[in-house]
């Protein structure tokens, strides 16, 4: 698991993502208080901290979903205005959620294909009468599809109902979605949360190699610690909305007041 | 030969994508298609069309329309009368000012201003989800009846209130007016059922079904995903307009020949569609067929049954129709809320396996 030590070398990378002087606020309550961090291209890059401590906003506010009070956004060189979700999706920005946010009236493959949605653009009146263009693109998608499929090993479970699946192979399942949008990064809002450990290693496995083998951005919330150490390169840690601690993943476990605030506490998970 | 998908092996993802991926179905679809066309006008009469098929055939429409909206797309409309009415009052409106135009246009037409309106009304969707959209769609209602009620342009200053459809042949068969034969009037609708079917089918399993269906289920996710919601529900609501804009202008210009827009229209209207669809299956364009046929046929046999078979008086079995159909909804909706359609899904889902059930 240390391999992508290896193979790439993510702290000379320019950074993907700049997060700058970033407040959110929901009426009275503080979520984020001015937090500033940057994601390199093609780290993992954890963000850790106790429960409520705005690591999900955080993650909302990356891909559009909150609009933060203050601060700027730097995405691939540019200062994000304010964009909808939908926008930022096109712009390669992909996600998972701490609750499974399924289709669940869709089948596995379904559920994936809508992961490239954003990719497909045959016209209205070509799908209407299923002409060429539509009928392609499709096949086309398919294809792709049927590769994260095969790379997630859930063939058996294509035509499945989603909301049938047991609670880890729907992680899974979402992973896909996010997957076949090929996203240049990833959000992954506590993937692992609520498995057991082969499902674990399964899914830190997947996230590794999507990592390696594309090159993928990963932002990953994650609650167990030793998944944390092993497969991140950096670490930013929260504590009731501000940040505490920020490295790598020996820094940060030596660090006292991340030592203090976060690993001393006992979670439910 | 046994009724499954094994020993029947799709080898390439158009196939996986067919239709009907299992052989028997498959050609029950065709034999049902070629005796629809081939047989029907055949031995159809003024009875069977007038009673069940024109109804059946233009409520299926209606139904389809209303599924790829609430069922697809996840939108709740109660306006689907209003909505048949616009169609109804365009048709009429162009089959009055362009006399020389083609009956098959004016009805595409008439779908495609419905579509327009229907836009208009959905443009609240963006803002407002479940009952309050309901509520709106039933202002809608409403107002479109109140509209075409009070505007006199659009029953072209008629005494009546009403509006006549002219006689219009195609191919020198009439299709509307009071000669029209059985045997034309089904086919001209069956026409349109045949190609709206086969387009709703396309559109709900491409690109544009799925970013229905996402909104539908979950359109947080949805939106992450990256559709456009506005968009997207604007695109349902068109084409479910579409759709129900032609069948109010069959419904019009085929079957009732003259329409009082309260009567014909109304609020009743939109919750008989809106039953069909339940009863068929949320999502189901052959459950909307089911929903249709069980709608208007059902009526049909408990007065059969009731005025022919024991002869009652016909108020008494008009009141006692709506008991038993309205007892028939109750129950559906307890007994499977998924409707006819995923009834016929689980009967298919056993016959699969069988001979040996494990
Ligand atoms: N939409 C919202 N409206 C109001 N308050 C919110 C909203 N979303 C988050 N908050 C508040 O912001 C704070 C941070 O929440 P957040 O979900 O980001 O925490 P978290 O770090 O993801 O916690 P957990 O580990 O439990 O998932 C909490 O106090 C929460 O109540
Ligand atoms: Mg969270």
């Amino acid at each position: 698991m240390a391999a992508q030590n290896a193979t790439t070398e993510p702290s000379s990378k320019a950074p993907i993502m700049e997060m700058k002087n970033i407040t959110l606020r929901f009426g009275g309550v503080t979520a984020i208080e001015n937090i500033s961090f940057d994601i390199r291209e093609g780290e993992v890059r954890a963000i850790i901290g106790p429960n409520g401590a705005g690591k999900s906003s955080m993650l909302n506010v990356i891909n559009g979903f909150y609009h933060p009070q203050e601060g700027e956004i730097w995405f691939r060189g540019a200062q994000r205005q304010s964009s909808r979700p939908h926008e930022i999706a096109k712009q390669g920005v992909a996600r998972t959620f701490q609750n499974i946010a399924l289709f669940k009236g869709m089948s596995t493959l379904d559920n994936i294909m809508s992961g490239r949605l954003n990719k497909m653009n045959s016209n209205m009146l070509a799908q209407a009468v299923w002409w060429g263009p539509a009928r392609n693109e499709e096949i086309r998608h398919r294809e792709a599809v049927e590769k994260v499929i095969d790379f997630l090993e859930i063939q058996h479970i294509r035509k499945t109902p989603v909301g049938r699946l047991p609670y880890g192979l729907q992680k899974r399942v979402e992973l896909g979605r996010a997957l076949a949008a090929e996203p240049k990064m990833l959000l992954l809002d506590e993937p692992m949360a609520g498995m057991n450990v082969e499902e674990k290693e399964d899914m830190s496995r997947f996230i590794l190699d999507v990592n390696n083998e594309f090159g993928t951005t990963i932002v990953l919330i994650e609650h167990d610690m030793s998944v944390v150490m092993d497969i991140s390169d950096r670490v930013v840690v929260l504590d009731y909305g501000k940040k505490i601690g920020d490295g790598n993943p020996d820094e940060v476990r030596s660090d006292q007041a991340v030592i203090d605030a976060y690993l001393g506490v006992s979670h439910d998970d | 030969m046994f009724y499954r998908e094994s020993g029947d092996f799709k080898t390439k993802y158009v196939d996986d994508n067919q239709t009907f991926p299992i052989k028997l179905d498959r050609l029950g679809y065709y034999a049902i298609i070629a005796i629809a066309f081939l047989v029907v006008p055949f031995v159809i009469n003024d009875y069977w069309a007038n009673a069940v098929m024109v109804p059946f055939l233009i409520l299926s429409i209606a139904a389809i329309g209303l599924n790829i909206l609430i069922g697809y797309c996840g939108q709740v409309s109660l306006g689907t009368g209003g909505f048949m009415a616009v169609g109804a009052y365009a048709c009429y409106k162009l089959m009055t000012s362009f006399p020389e135009m083609s009956i098959f246009f004016c009805v595409l037409i008439s779908g495609g201003i419905t579509a327009l309106v229907g836009v208009l009304f959905g443009l609240p969707s963006l803002r407002i989800k479940g009952f309050y959209l309901a509520v709106a769609t039933l202002a809608a209602q409403f107002f479109l009846v109140w509209l075409f009620n009070k505007v006199p342009w659009f029953y072209n200053y008629s005494a009546s209130g009403q509006i006549n459809a002219p006689e219009r042949a195609v191919f020198d068969f009439l299709v509307t007016g009071p000669n029209a034969t059985a045997a034309s009037k089904y086919l001209f609708c069956l026409v349109f059922v045949f190609i709206l079917a086969w387009i709703a089918r396309n559109l709900t399993r491409g690109r544009v079904g799925r970013s229905w269906m996402a909104i539908r289920d979950m359109d947080i996710a949805a939106e992450i995903i990256g559709v456009n919601p506005l968009k997207t529900k604007l695109s349902a609501f068109a084409v479910s307009s579409f759709f129900i804009g032609i069948a109010g202008a069959l419904f019009f210009s085929v079957y009732l020949g003259a329409v009082e827009v309260g009567e014909a229209f109304g609020i009743t209207q939109s919750f008989l569609v809106l039953f069909m669809v339940i009863i068929g299956g949320l999502g189901s364009i052959f459950g909307s067929f089911a929903g249709a046929a069980f709608l208007v046929l059902m009526p049909v046999f408990l007065k059969n049954v009731m005025v022919g078979g024991l002869g009652w008086p016909t108020d008494i079995a008009a009141h006692l129709e709506f008991v038993i159909v309205g007892g028939l909804i109750v129950f559906f909706l307890i007994v499977e809320p998924h409707g006819l359609a995923q009834l016929w899904r689980l009967a298919k889902e056993k016959l699969r396996l069988w001979p040996f059930p494990h």
